[in-house]
């Protein structure tokens, strides 16, 4: 399709107004959706100042969440940090929710406006809508929604309770907030509007049969000991999900602490698919964006000048500094994900005899954003990179593997860019994307509720890389207050199930109240 | 799609936030912001700025993998001349050759800028003056009441008689509203005719005319109220803060050819703090400057810091000089009066009876507070002990002893300025005091 040809530029200038942002919208619309055939959740576009988006930044870029004084040592370092010109601002931000809002930055120039709205109004907006993680794992239609009411939540816990109990146990469920993630889909996803409702009509039901004479009532003799097996099945043990277990099980915790404890974790899994997702998810808004100023160029919709301005600030965002540059800090997302993506276009359109054999099912197939969709929709980081990353771009990056083993004093370079390496090479990028390889892998494992209720809770140790040591016992700490008896983190091989090393917590006196 | 413009709604989301960050590391941000104050200059005082904390104290655990040990495996960008199998010293700072991203910020400090209001705010928190209720301070300002003008709406009990009656009568004039007189004349000629036994001639049409003119003047004062709701006018009150917190602060200072650079650095850090305290806690301070030798006058800073007097020293005339400007321009019933007294204690002794009497029976019971700090030299610091005792010193400690809003210290180093300034004005050491 050739598209409609343009009579006069969109801008000449760099100002903007509202109605220029419209037209821009109505120019890229036909463009993203009807040639490249995106899927979108309606678009809302809000317009903020630099001093807002430092706001934003500090609350995980949501619109709303509830206080906690962590978002606001984030915003002292960011704005330190912005205010010594060390770090720029995002141009952008975007929220998975339907509608889908995306700021802009009222200090952006008309490209940079045009590029922000193609890369996140409809290349974010593609991925969230239809990347099978996201669609799996949230609640686009209701997260604001629950925000809405966690902040309320947790406000009125603070007025109910005052405000350091709540910090307490936002501070406890903050440290276990990577382990309150469920990663197999075992349980349906909730949907969040009726959480609220959930909660709601329990604290009025709970308002309602309060008798303080219960207080009073003597208990009964305790039911004898239940064999292990059964009790651990009871229990739903062992149990990856701390967060949830907790909630379900802590034996101290009050109610409103429980709900606490599920805000976290709900939150926490809102976000877990973001962190599968990071450099495809930025690798597909980078690739539409790029295809969408190319063609707004090609067909005269936006000026030389322009396109100038927007290949500048392209190459910085796709720029992949090299291990020994000084600046090397991990792979960019961005570049990393928009390289595989150009890449796979290339091999769609021109593909070599290496590429055939490589690729055989996409290789010349001359539809490359079909393709790309359908990768779009059914991987995540570690299987994309694992399945996609070419030869042509293993040699054209000059990657290479290392191999650090504990005990010996020199590290070892396992596989470069040579057909013997590929293989290793992608095997190996690709783990570094396995949040499940990278994440500590930590369950609970054992508790007898009816004894001691001593909480054990276990470490899979992955090629003998243990626990950071200081952080531990810190976190181990927190989740003995809640828990409200010992805890033991046991960190075994999990390969050699033999135990290599252990913690121990107690709650401390008064934690909980 | 559609736009909505964020940006004129209201700012500051994240300043809950950010108070409660200040909060959790409060100890910490007081600590960073003391030590910052020990090199600051006078001038930089109140001025905003950075601080560092350790990052431990506001450290978010996680539970994560160590950055150390085990067996890694990674995959870098940019290979120039490696081959496989080589085999690569490994570089500094540990194992897993460059920084494991999101751990490498372990041990940093933690930087960050506060505000000039929260730098003080910390700095003075854990202050009071004593004393401070006395006299005429409720907790700061008052709201007072003052008339501002009249509004044409309020409160029945604020209308304004005299002005709306005012009102009402210009506009009866400008509507030409008839008076009650002219209805009376009209009725007294109607009467006058009607009552003649013979009626004359052209009395029928006369009668008719009158009558008429009558109901038109009725209609007229019916149509024109005497009092319209638009004539009302209420007296409008506006509230405004009422400054009854006002102090005035002594800064009494020996400028005699003992007192060196040093110690006269020493004592304007502490009037300086001093001051910054006062102008807190006072809607208006006023600073008296008066410097002596033996003989006192009053000055502005710039001289009583810089300038350099000798002579003797003779504190009595400092006193008097103190009483003669309280006398001329500060009513003890008006203000709060602060005086801050430093010098290096050498004194001649035939003063020193003269000096006590003045303090003891005419400075001390107007004043909300005396402070004297005696200032040593920097070298004798752990020479002198309370053993050594000066003139002044000597003079002044039965009088310390006896009234409670009279404090001494002896200081030798700027270091010592900040805590003997906190245990002066310390609530507990207040409480102590008072009990």
């Amino acid at each position: 399709m050739t598209g409609k040809h343009a009579k006069a530029p969109l801008f000449t200038g760099s100002d903007w107004d509202f109605s220029l942002i419209n037209r821009i919208y109505d120019t890229i619309e036909p463009i993203a959706l009807k040639e490249m055939k995106l899927v979108i959740y309606p678009n809302q576009i809000e317009v903020i100042s630099a001093e807002q988006m430092l706001d934003a930044y500090s609350s995980i870029g949501m619109p709303l969440f509830y206080k906690h004084w962590s978002f606001g040592k984030q915003f002292v370092t960011n704005e330190m940090m912005y205010r010594k010109g060390l770090r720029g601002l995002a141009y952008e931000l975007v929220i998975n929710s339907d509608p889908c809002i995306n700021y802009l930055m009222q200090e952006n120039s008309a490209t940079m406006q045009t590029l922000v709205i193609a890369h996140a109004a409809f290349g974010h907006n593609h991925f969230f809508k239809n990347n099978y993680v996201f669609k799996q794992w949230t609640d686009a239609e209701g997260i604001l929604d629950y925000l809405e009411f966690a902040k309320r939540y947790i406000a009125e816990c603070e007025e109910r309770y005052g405000q350091l109990a709540v910090e307490r146990v936002l501070d406890a469920a903050h440290a276990l907030m990577n382990q309150g993630v469920h990663r197999y889909p075992r349980i349906r996803p909730r949907d969040l509007k009726s959480e609220a409702a959930r909660e709601a009509e329990r604290q009025a039901y709970r308002d309602r049969i309060y008798d303080d004479l219960w207080r009073t009532v003597p208990v009964g003799a305790r039911a004898d000991a239940v064999p292990n097996e059964a009790r651990r099945a009871a229990l739903g043990l062992p149990q990856e999900n701390i967060l949830y277990f907790l909630e379900k099980t802590g034996p101290r915790l009050q109610s409103w602490q429980r709900e606490v404890l599920r805000i976290v974790r709900l939150i926490a899994q809102y976000f877990y698919p973001q962190r599968q997702t990071k450099a495809m998810n930025e690798g597909c808004a980078t690739y539409t964006h790029y295809r969408i100023m190319t063609a707004l160029h090609e067909r005269g919709w936006i000026t030389d000048g322009a396109f100038m301005e927007f290949l500048s600030s392209h190459t910085n965002v796709v720029y992949q500094p090299t291990y020994d540059s000084g600046h090397f800090g991990g792979f960019n997302p961005y570049a990393l994900g928009f390289g595989i993506m150009s890449d796979i276009e290339r091999i769609c359109l021109e593909p070599t005899a290496e590429d055939r054999e490589w690729f055989g099912e996409i290789a010349g197939s001359g539809d490359p954003v079909e393709v790309l969709k359908d990768i779009w929709a059914n991987y995540r980081d570690e299987s994309f990179v694992s399945q996609f990353l070419s030869p042509h771009l293993i040699r054209q990056w000059r990657l290479f593997k290392i191999i650090d083993r504990s005990g010996e004093s020199e590290l070892r370079v396992d596989a470069i860019h040579d057909e013997r390496g590929y293989r290793r090479i992608r095997r190996a990028l690709a783990r570094e994307y396995d949040i499940g390889r990278q994440e500590p892998d930590i369950q609970v494992v054992d508790v007898d509720l009816a004894g001691d209720r001593k909480l054990i809770v276990e470490h899979g140790v992955v090629d003998g890389v243990q626990l950071d040591p200081n952080d531990a016992a810190m976190v181990l700490q927190n989740l003995a207050n809640l828990w409200g008896y010992e805890v033991v983190l046991k960190e075994v091989d999990a390969e050699q199930r033999k135990e290599l090393k252990s913690h121990g917590a107690q709650p401390q006196e008064g934690w909980l109240r | 799609m559609h736009i909505v413009d964020r940006r004129l709604n209201p700012g500051g989301k994240s300043l809950v936030n950010r108070q409660r960050f200040l909060r959790r590391a409060r100890a910490y941000v007081q600590q960073a912001v003391r030590d910052s104050l020990k090199d600051r200059s006078i001038k930089d005082l109140d001025k905003e700025g950075q601080v560092t904390i350790q990052r431990d104290a506001i450290h978010e655990p996680t539970l994560h993998r160590a950055s150390q040990g085990g067996n890694r495996e990674r995959v870098f960008p940019g290979n120039h001349d490696y081959m496989e199998g080589d085999r690569i010293k490994r570089p500094d700072g540990g194992q897993g050759s460059g920084s494991q991203a999101g751990q490498g910020e372990g041990n940093d400090d933690f930087q960050f800028a506060l505000s000039r209001e929260e730098f003080l705010g910390l700095f003075l928190d854990d202050l009071e003056l004593p004393d401070l209720a006395k006299r005429r301070l409720i907790g700061g300002a008052v709201d007072g009441i003052r008339r501002a003008g009249y509004s044409v709406v309020g409160n029945p009990s604020n209308l304004s008689v005299p002005r709306t009656m005012q009102r009402a009568m210009s506009r009866r004039i400008a509507l030409r509203r008839p008076k009650g007189s002219d209805l009376e004349r009209i009725e007294d000629e109607i009467a006058e005719i009607e009552a003649r036994a013979p009626p004359l001639p052209d009395d029928a049409v006369r009668l008719e005319a009158l009558r008429e003119e009558r109901a038109h003047i009725v209609r007229r004062r019916n149509l024109i109220a005497y009092i319209d709701p638009v004539d009302l006018r209420y007296r409008r009150f506006e509230n405004v803060p009422k400054p009854v917190a006002q102090a005035v602060m002594f800064c009494l200072m020996d400028v005699s050819g003992s007192m060196t650079e040093h110690m006269k650095d020493l004592a304007k850090r502490f009037f300086a703090l001093l001051h910054l305290f006062l102008s807190r806690c006072y809607e208006h301070v006023e600073v008296v400057f008066i410097h002596h030798t033996d003989r006192a006058a009053e000055v502005d800073e710039q001289t009583f810091f810089y300038s350099t007097v000798t002579g003797g020293t003779l504190v009595s005339s400092a006193l008097d000089k103190l009483l003669e400007v309280v006398k001329e321009r500060y009513r003890p019933d008006d203000w709060n009066i602060y005086v801050a007294q430093a010098s290096d204690g050498d004194t001649m002794q035939s003063d020193n009876g003269r000096v006590v009497s003045l303090m003891q029976n005419e400075i001390l019971p107007m004043c909300q507070y005396v402070a004297y700090l005696e200032v040593g030299r920097e070298e004798f610091a752990d020479i002198e002990t309370v053993g050594t005792m000066t003139g002044l010193w000597q003079a002044y400690a039965p009088v310390s002893e006896a009234n409670r809003n009279f404090v001494m210290r002896k200081v030798h180093h700027r270091r010592e300025i900040y805590p003997v300034f906190r245990e002066l004005f310390q609530r507990k050491g207040v409480a102590e005091r008072t009990a």
